[in-house]
């Protein structure tokens, strides 16, 4: 079956907004329990605040890193990679490594672990279940 | 808080206290926390009891329990349990390593500077965490010092904080591969700090003097931790030569002073000498770098008959390892001095298009038209240097330097 990625865009809001925001977590666990048991589902990840991210280019042979995001320009979205790395550094050298880094941005964003989002959500006062963490990834 | 003897033991013994805390708790804000928890008891019990014998010693055991005791009231914490255990164990441990241990402490502090200096920390970031963590400035120090309102400067370091523990930036010295590259980051960060105090163009001067002291004594941590690293000597060396003329920069009206026109007797002869120390020993470890060349270039300047000659031999090293307009300014202004004024301006020519904007480059084609014996065009010159001058002092001197053609 073709796969395909869909990628979720919001916009970042102040913290009281965002905790009214997690109480949508219930349905979202409800829905991703549905397509798993549909067989529809490859993965899920939430991520940290744009406020972690870090972007990575590769020019002249010298790794350029920057804090924050990618900039939207021209260039759009042609790809992802989900790498388990022992911390920030170690994600950087493997975005440096890519081919197309000479010429692309890579923009190194820190994944949520089920476990943190569980907790994120719990402290916004949603209620969930511990057994919801098997559909939080 | 520098007259109080507790706050002043307190201060002396922070950074080291955090930097053991971080990696024994594994959390930037906690440490943090923890040890303002632990200054506040400090507060009342020194007072009380008298200062300890190892005031380090007392303050890092002080501020692992209250680490303890804010683990285990937050729910949001993963690893909980792991983490109060280990904590345990270490409080449990009679030894106290890491106050104990001369290198372990010097190990601690490495990778704090690194940490904070990370590249993936935007650059106010990484100068705001240094003060914070490595000087012991507090937040409201630093926002002052940069004319930045304290909430948002709190603002920032709370971001670079969260971005630290959430895209896990690690708590380590880099390997080998990567030092070369995350230790000149490191000292951009130093000499910025510097810079930001010298410069003083505004803002409170005490403050900002502060920003020096800071810088310096952070170039002497790097020294003592990095003896290695030629250019760690290098940036150590031009920091002190810049502040031997700390005062005399300045006259008792509050102007800015030309290097060529101050008193010597008003320069600070220890930093001097210790400055000179430095670029020697810098120097014999034959790795030449831009802070090397820009301390040599600095000692010669402050030679009371300048060789501009060598001068502007320095500066040509310099603009082939870092090349920039500025530095083949400064070369075309040495060479100028040095040999034919002409040979100076020949250099500067290409520049005039490059730096069009910029007041040095006009006022420095000034002086050497009119070394050249060409004073109209040295006229014309400052009038585009007095154009682009926002600074009433520099006005004045550059009217009075027109005016004397």
């Amino acid at each position: 079956m073709p796969q395909y990625m869909l990628l979720v865009y919001e916009e970042e809001v102040e913290p009281e907004v965002q905790a009214d925001r997690e109480r949508i977590t219930p349905a979202l666990v409800e829905l991703n329990a549905s397509l798993r048991a549909a067989g529809l589902l490859d993965s899920v990840r939430r991520l940290h605040s744009t406020e972690s991210a870090t972007s990575v280019r590769v020019r002249e042979g010298e790794t350029e890193i920057t804090d924050g995001p990618f900039a939207v320009t021209k260039e759009v979205l042609a790809g992802y990679y989900v790498l388990e790395c022992a911390d920030l550094d170690e994600a950087i050298k493997q975005a440096a490594r890519l081919p197309m880094a000479p010429w692309a941005t890579i923009e190194v964003r820190p994944v949520m672990p089920a476990d943190v989002w569980l907790r994120t959500v719990r402290a916004a006062g949603v209620d969930l279940p511990d057994e919801a963490i098997d559909d939080l990834q | 808080m520098s007259d109080d003897p507790v706050a002043h033991a307190f201060r002396e013994e922070r950074a080291i206290v955090l930097a053991t805390l971080i990696r024994q708790v594994g959390d930037f804000q906690l440490a943090e926390d923890a040890v303002q928890d632990a200054f506040e008891a400090a507060v009342t019990v020194w007072r009380r009891d008298g200062i300890p014998a190892n005031p380090g010693a007392w303050i890092t055991t002080a501020a692992r329990r209250r680490a303890i005791d804010r683990l285990r009231r937050d729910q949001s914490v993963l690893d909980r349990a792991e983490r109060v255990a280990e904590l345990m164990r270490l409080d449990a441990q009679h030894e106290e390593p890491a106050t104990d241990d001369e290198s372990a402490i010097a190990d601690d502090r490495l990778r704090l500077i690194f940490t904070c200096c990370h590249p993936a920390l935007e650059m106010p970031a990484r100068v705001a965490l240094t003060l914070r963590a490595l000087g012991g400035l507090t937040t409201g120090e630093i926002a002052r010092a940069f004319l930045v309102a304290e909430p948002a400067m709190g603002k920032r370091i709370v971001r670079a904080k969260r971005k630290i523990a959430d895209a896990h930036i690690p708590y380590r010295v880099p390997d080998d591969e990567e030092l070369p590259s995350r230790l000149r980051g490191v000292l951009r960060v130093l000499y910025l700090i510097f810079n930001e105090g010298y410069a003083a163009a505004e803002g409170d001067r005490l403050v900002r003097g502060e920003l020096c002291d800071e810088a310096l004594r952070l170039g002497d941590l790097l020294v003592l931790l990095m003896p290695d690293d030629a250019e760690v000597w290098g940036l150590s060396a031009l920091m002190l030569l810049h502040d031997a003329r700390r005062d005399a920069r300045v006259d008792e009206a509050g102007r800015y002073v030309a290097l060529d026109d101050q008193d010597r007797s008003r320069w600070n002869e220890d930093r001097l000498r210790e400055g000179l120390a430095r670029l020697d020993r810098a120097v014999r470890l034959r790795r030449p770098g831009e802070y090397q060349l820009q301390a040599a270039i600095t000692a010669l300047q402050m030679e009371a008959d300048a060789d501009w000659g060598q001068i502007a031999e320095l500066y040509g090293a310099l603009a082939t390892l870092n090349p920039s307009p500025v530095v083949e300014l400064n070369r075309a202004v040495a060479v100028g001095l040095a040999a034919e004024p002409a040979a100076g301006l020949e250099l500067l020519a290409p520049l005039l298009d490059v730096l069009e904007d910029y007041q040095p480059l006009h006022t420095a084609h000034a002086e050497l038209l009119s070394r050249a014996g060409d004073a109209e065009g040295a006229a014309r010159a400052y009038e585009r240097a007095i154009a682009l001058t926002a600074n009433a002092v520099e006005r004045e001197e550059l009217e009075r330097r027109r005016a004397r053609l």
